[in-house]
């Protein structure tokens, strides 16, 4: 079903990770690029407190349904996200992966991962670095599904105005996940000044 | 116009206060909460009001009096809840009182879930409550459609002086996408000659005005009766709207609304790529159904393929419209879940497998 053009994204972790902000980025930046786009979370129960999820579809032309079985990328941020979800991308896919929280990972042979620790990143950039938005320049820089400079005019967009420190932040941490793909031969924090 | 990424329950309400919105009445439920929430932010700051009600009763019945006034006002509500309003919206169609309500499916019955589901098209179109009355019922397919259709809506609601509904599903609800919020394009009809805005005074006083649903005086109700029978024939020839698309070759005619439309309409592409003959037809006015025009497309056709989020609910109106000139079939699913496009295409090779093979099915 899925035409060229149409990359599918799932976005999974639990509440307060930023995970439907991180969704919403996507969709802004795709917009900016005058893409078709949709995005949907899991939406009542499973928000409050439990884990959150959003679905996020980007497309050069009319997209049909905004949820999705099958995933050409996902986004994982916590041990029951990518249990839950990491079957969801297709073969040949690719998974960021908070890799703090996970588990034994990979899992599988016909996926490329990328493997980070994000929340051990965030916890030493002292609230600097932002777990979610790490992983969304990971998930950019790897795929190139979006310019960079659409991502950061999303990221200014929907920052919060009443608090310009965190525009700042998610700045920031898109461009340390963007340059951390350069260094994924080091994984240590000192690579990224932490 | 710009576009923004907008939920389409936030659409839904930005759109109504577009088209005057003066008075907003509503129960929270999952899935049209932003509909209340954004109400609640945005209305007091125009000086226009929002009421949090008690339960769903008091919102529709707020709304009857509201609506009663010439006052453009609506409610929101899901499944469950609207239910509880169907007496009122029978009452408001016996009054001719233009309330307006906008109904977010969740999956039943009963109080059933919060996941997306088309259940709710026998309630939007034949009515829970008594009597022969009817509501207009617009369904939009996406979040462009939702504001275009909710403007559509008011306007009707006050043309016809009836109840008349946006009938979307949860997943219209709880999207976002990129949506052009134009400005409110039709004129509001004038309520002066029959809305209950006081007898007046002095020598402003004019003869007494009644809306009311009870009518036991003589041949009253069976002449209202006649009166809005000539008014729901007028609206069924005039706002039926619908949208074709590649129905004219098509051997396999779709026949879907809303979300569920919105999916088709991509298999229809896919299909034809890999040699089945599809084709689309949408009602987007559910009532009035577009009977003649669905007639018409259905014609030559091996078979109709109507694909609903319940168990067949619009399939009663596809069947009676054709009126037996070609076999219909239905893929369904129900409870929350939501017809994905491979199943749609398993269904059509499936159809034009059985509807090819001789002596199965006759072509009309």
């Amino acid at each position: 079903m899925n035409s060229n053009s149409e990359k599918r994204i799932i976005v999974a972790g639990f509440g307060g990770q930023g995970v439907l902000f991180l969704g919403t980025a996507l969709a802004e930046a795709a917009m900016i690029e005058g893409k078709k786009t949709t995005w949907i979370p899991s939406y009542g129960a499973e928000m409050r407190g439990g884990s959150a999820n959003c679905f996020v579809t980007i497309s050069n032309s009319e997209i049909a349904s905004p949820i999705f079985d099958e995933a050409d990328y996902g986004i994982f941020l916590s041990k029951a996200a990518i249990d839950k979800f990491e079957n969801v991308v297709a073969k040949n896919g690719t998974a960021v992966v908070n890799s703090s929280m996970t588990g034994k990972r990979p899992l599988r042979n016909d996926i490329e991962y990328v493997l980070e620790p994000l929340s051990d990143l965030a916890a030493h950039s002292k609230g600097k670095m932002l777990l979610n938005i790490t992983a969304l320049g990971l998930l950019i820089k790897k795929t190139g599904i979006l310019t960079k400079g659409s991502v950061i005019k999303a990221l200014e967009k929907i920052s919060s105005a009443k608090k310009p420190e965190f525009l700042k932040f998610n700045i920031e941490s898109f461009e340390a996940g963007y340059n951390l793909i350069k260094t994924t031969q080091n994984k240590t924090l000192e690579k990224i000044g932490c | 116009m710009a576009k923004v990424l907008m939920k389409g329950n936030k659409a839904i309400a930005q759109a109504a206060i577009n088209a005057g919105l003066e008075c907003y009445f509503g129960y929270p439920i999952t899935p049209q909460n932003e509909i209340g929430e954004f109400m609640s932010d945005e209305m007091p700051k125009l000086g226009r009001t929002y009421i949090s009600a008690e339960s769903e009763l008091a919102a529709v019945n707020m709304l009857i009096g509201a609506a009663s006034t010439g006052t453009l006002s609506m409610t929101s509500s899901s499944s469950c809840a609207i239910a509880l309003m169907q007496e009122a919206i029978s009452a408001m169609a016996t009054a001719e009182i233009p309330g307006v309500i906008i109904s977010v499916m969740r999956a039943g019955p009963g109080l059933g879930n919060i996941t997306p589901s088309q259940g709710d098209y026998f309630q939007a179109t034949k009515g829970g409550g008594n009597g022969d009355y009817r509501t207009i019922v617009l369904a939009p397919a996406s979040i462009n459609e939702a504001v275009e259709l909710t403007y559509k809506t008011f306007y009707l609601a006050f043309k016809y002086r009836n109840p008349a509904m946006l009938l979307a599903d949860g997943i219209i609800g709880q999207m976002m996408e990129p949506v052009e919020i134009k400005p409110f394009n039709y004129k509001i009809p004038d309520t002066s000659s029959w809305e209950a805005d006081g007898i007046g005074e002095g020598a402003n006083k004019r003869p007494f005005r009644k809306l009311v649903s009870l009518h036991m005086q003589g041949d009253d109700l069976p002449r209202l009766n006649d009166r809005l029978q000539t008014k729901y024939a007028q609206i069924q020839a005039d706002e039926v709207m619908y949208e074709e698309f590649m129905t004219d070759d098509a051997e396999i005619l779709i026949t879907a609304f809303g979300t569920v439309a919105r999916v088709a309409k991509s298999v229809v592409t896919q299909a034809r790529k890999a040699g089945i003959k599809a084709g689309l037809f949408r009602p987007i006015t559910v009532w009035p159904f577009p009977s003649d025009q669905l007639k018409k497309a259905a014609k030559g056709k091996k078979v109709i393929l109507d694909i609903e989020l319940n168990e067949g609910q619009m399939l009663l109106d596809v069947k009676a419209a054709i009126e037996g000139i070609c076999p219909v079939e239905l893929l369904s699913k129900l409870g929350g879940e939501v017809v994905k496009g491979h199943e749609i295409i398993e269904k059509l090779s499936e159809l034009s497998k059985k509807y090819s093979a001789p002596k199965a099915g006759a072509i009309c």
